[in-house]
């Protein structure tokens, strides 16, 4: 009787302390970004302390004088490079990503390979020319070289992803919609676009944060005109120790915007990142 | 192995209808397909023939009309450059460790959120942003506020006033990389727990199966191709790994923390050697393919066997 009474409540128990600990690990395991959330909002005397200060006046001034400081252009470039590219990643991967999957031809396979396989390409084996190239071609520096860059950079695992959001369709959903005389636009207007719709903007999600946090070819490829947000950061790595406020103030705002699409986005980004692994 | 892999039965019945059909309707179902092939060949084949081209020249940007063909000077250069050689064994371990370490905090990530809990979306959401706030942040972030010796949050709760980044870079790096990485891992095989059927979970209960057995028997086989898919993505991703490492230790001490694409910014931005640098991008390609074909393989395999999971 006693071991039947006492079972409930010390499973609660377990449960409750399980909830505590899971609590315990998250906030550690994100204190470096809640403390740079902290210091964004302190004056940069308040900023390095030993002991660290947790009890300060917040402040705007950091923010402030990040957006007069010259960020404003960098996060311009960021939106639109980011943007087109992924605009472009649509335009040419969601044909593609039908292609391999609901009308495949021989060779079907071996283009996905090759897809994945430039994936493993690592990017710095192709600086050197694409740096000589935008040269040539007067693109070094310009938003254009980084909107073909990520392009082609997301691309590849954008098939891959979208591929397996159409092959979710339902086969015999397009086979009785052909013999109902349905023509292509129409199939894909009312049967197969309304599947893989959440699919294709989980995998535009994906291309939104990985182009917008891209630095290797963004520090190499522009120098005045065309940087984004990761490359005004760089300032902050030769002014060390100095404005600690400033650079959390910076950091913040230039991680922002993805984070927000990230937080409300957040199922849609699971699906993307399993490929469409999950139902 | 499904989501990887391409043969699906579908695919074979289809192309087998496509080729009794004829050419033309072959062709114009390749044509969705186009654009995106000749715009990839493009943008990353091209340049990588050319990197081959320049990589059996001599080339130095700042000696004009220094150009000339050398053969395989530059490759018996790259290997006999110790430097090179310490870069390639910092991005082996980087790479193996920061995949595993991420992948198991991952996992155990993972299990602790697979479950209700009284603010589940809170964690999941807290737990996620590392991965969405940009690496270039994060690591100058964990440099200054982190690493500082005298006013870091390790020197506080620690008390020494170790500069982590000179006495260990390349573990500091990693632990940068890894705290990037991790949430990545986790939401891929948090996805793979919650997929898993609750019938068959019950079933095992029933026949009396404890928590440790259920994982092990029916768990992690179900979550293998998961699992492979992270540490595919995870590899290709950290392997590449270039700001944490320009950010926060430059490379250095020495060459410490250098590791492969951050020597070979060196020697092309820096040192303006188009020709060696070449020459290395060439080594890192062959042996990136070497390690994706037999390595992956073999994990795969690995994987598949010991989960019996298609």
């Amino acid at each position: 009787m006693t071991t039947l009474a006492a079972r409930p409540r010390k499973k609660h128990y377990g449960k409750g302390s399980l909830t505590v600990a899971t609590w315990v690990v998250a906030i550690l395991f994100v204190f470096p970004l809640l403390w740079m959330i902290l210091t964004a909002f302190k004056q940069e005397a308040d900023a390095y302390t030993d002991p660290p200060k947790l009890l300060f006046s917040p402040t705007f001034d950091q923010i402030s004088n990040v957006l007069s400081g010259g960020f404003l252009p960098y996060l311009s470039n960021s939106a639109f490079v980011t943007i087109l590219s992924t605009a472009l990643v649509l335009l040419f991967g969601v044909p593609a990503a039908y292609a391999l999957s609901l009308a495949p031809v021989k060779g079907t396979s071996n283009a996905l390979g090759f897809f994945l396989s430039t994936k493993m390409l690592p990017i710095v084996a192709a600086i050197i020319p694409l740096y000589i190239i935008s040269q040539n071609s007067e693109l070094l520096d310009t938003v254009w070289a980084l909107v073909i860059l990520y392009t082609s950079m997301n691309l590849p695992l954008a098939i891959w992803m979208m591929r397996s959001f159409f092959l979710e369709v339902p086969h015999e959903m397009i086979e009785a919609g052909r013999i109902d005389g349905a023509n292509l636009p129409t199939l894909l207007r009312k049967i197969i676009m309304p599947v893989v719709a959440p699919g294709i903007a989980a995998t535009a999600l994906i291309c939104v944060i990985f182009s917008w946090t891209e630095f290797f070819y963004a520090v190499n490829l522009t120098a005045a005109r065309a940087g984004t947000v990761p490359v005004f950061l760089v300032g902050f790595i030769t002014s060390e120790g100095l404005y600690w406020a400033q650079l959390s103030a910076a950091a913040l705002l230039a991680s922002l915007p993805v984070m927000i699409v990230g937080w409300i986005a957040q199922n849609h980004l699971v699906r993307g990142l399993s490929m469409g692994a999950v139902k | 192995m499904s989501t990887l892999s391409v043969d699906t039965p579908k695919s074979h019945a289809h192309a087998k209808a496509e080729e009794k059909r004829g050419l033309s309707t072959a062709a114009k179902r390749r044509l969705p397909l186009l654009p995106a092939l000749i715009f990839v060949i493009a943008v990353t084949q091209l340049p990588f023939l050319l990197t081959v081209f320049y990589s059996f020249q001599s080339w130095n940007l700042v000696r004009p009309g220094s150009r000339h063909f050398v053969g395989l000077d530059n490759y018996i250069d790259v290997f006999s450059d110790a430097t090179f050689l310490v870069a390639l064994l910092n991005t082996v371990v980087l790479t193996v460790v920061c995949v595993l370490v991420a992948l198991l905090l991952g996992l155990g990530l993972a299990i602790l959120l697979d479950r209700k809990f009284f603010g589940r979306g809170v964690v999941r959401t807290l737990l996620i942003t590392p991965f969405l706030i940009l690496p270039a942040a994060g690591a100058l972030l964990w440099k200054t506020t982190m690493f500082d010796p005298t006013y870091g949050l390790l020197h506080f709760v620690f008390g020494t006033d170790l500069d982590w980044l000179s006495e260990f870079p390349l573990a500091a790096v990693m632990a940068q990389i890894v705290w990037q990485w991790t949430p990545f891992m986790m939401l891929l095989i948090l996805a793979g727990l919650q997929s898993q059927s609750k019938e068959v979970l019950e079933a095992a209960s029933v026949d009396g199966a404890g928590r440790w057995r259920t994982f092990v028997s029916i768990t992690l086989p179900h979550l293998s191709r998961f699992l492979q898919l992270a540490t595919l993505l995870g590899a290709i991703y950290i392997v590449n790994s270039f700001d944490a490492i320009f950010l926060m230790t430059q490379g250095g001490p020495g060459t410490a923390s250098t590791n492969l694409p951050y020597y070979i910014y060196q020697r092309a931005f820096e040192g303006f050697d188009v020709g060696q640098s070449s020459a290395m991008g060439v080594i890192v390609v062959i042996l990136t393919m070497i390690v994706a074909t037999f390595a992956l393989r073999l994990m795969f395999r690995t994987f598949s066997v010991s989960g019996g999971v298609k």
